[in-house]
């Protein structure tokens, strides 16, 4: 039988290994990648949280949260290939100063 | 049953390929595995009966999102070293013992799973594209038109970082 609680122990844990992808690698766009996991992480517990209330703002709420998570790729990857461009490195330690 | 078998094996296989995005040393890997994390979430998608949300996951995820971070991976052309580089021994291996000790404070919580709100008693809420779209443009019609200019100060703010400067 699953419930409500285990699609939500299954988002945590997913939260919970992007956490530790953004806390312990340091490069640009592997933080990136970790970022999407918790992205999707909050995806699922809102559509696990609507299909259990049998309501569709869940499923709405995922859309803008899709949305959301697409400009700041957009934004992100433009900013780690400048990031290349000018610093010749894609490393977060050694980017101290974000401007031009 | 079925139900559980299928939960079991796509959420088992979305978390190993989340642990392989995060641990992979190769970061074309990672961005792969990230692609299988996104279709298993599609599935679990539809075992929620979410099927709008399941395909536009594949669609604007594994579609959009994780291709353009494969043209950026290939167009930067780092050499492996200066890309991957895991130290889970110094003070960033911190985040690592908070990361684990977010999932085992987790786990008290399946054991109470069996108390948990039921997933099958409850009326599926209609998921087809009629009625999100319905509710898309009466209800969520402000954040819907906001997200327009979200999108739009992402592609300014996009094409302005990555332009050329000369």
């Amino acid at each position: 039988m699953v419930t409500l609680t285990h699609y939500l122990v299954l988002s945590g844990l997913l939260f919970a290994i992007g956490l530790v992808g953004i806390q312990t690698r340091r490069n640009v766009l592997m933080i990136l990648l970790s970022i999407e996991l918790m992205f999707n992480a909050a995806n699922l517990a809102f559509v696990a949280y609507g299909r259990a209330w049998g309501d569709l703002s869940g499923q709405l709420i995922v859309f803008f949260v899709i949305t959301v998570a697409a400009a700041e790729v957009t934004v992100g990857l433009a900013i780690a290939i400048l990031m290349a461009r000018t610093l010749s490195t894609l490393h977060v330690d050694e980017a101290g100063r974000m401007k031009w | 049953m079925t139900g559980a078998v299928w939960f079991y094996l796509f959420g088992g296989i979305m978390l190993a390929a989340a642990l392989c995005v995060v641990f992979s040393r190769q970061p074309i890997y990672s961005v792969l595995s990230l692609l299988v994390a996104m279709f298993c979430l599609a599935a679990l998608f539809v075992m929620l009966e979410a099927y709008v949300v399941a395909a536009l996951q594949i669609l604007l995820y594994a579609g959009a999102v994780l291709v353009l971070f494969l043209f950026v991976i290939m167009l930067l052309n780092l050499d492996r070293e200066a890309l991957a580089r895991l130290r889970p021994f110094t003070l960033r291996g911190l985040g690592t013992v908070v990361g684990v000790l977010f999932c085992v404070q987790l786990i008290p919580l399946l054991s109470r799973a069996a108390s948990g709100r039921s997933l099958a008693g409850v009326p599926a809420p209609p998921g087809t594209v009629a009625d999100v779209g319905r509710l898309l443009f009466t209800k969520y019609l402000l954040p819907f038109e906001l997200t327009s200019f979200l999108i739009l100060a992402a592609i300014i703010g996009a094409v302005t970082l990555a332009r050329s400067k000369q």
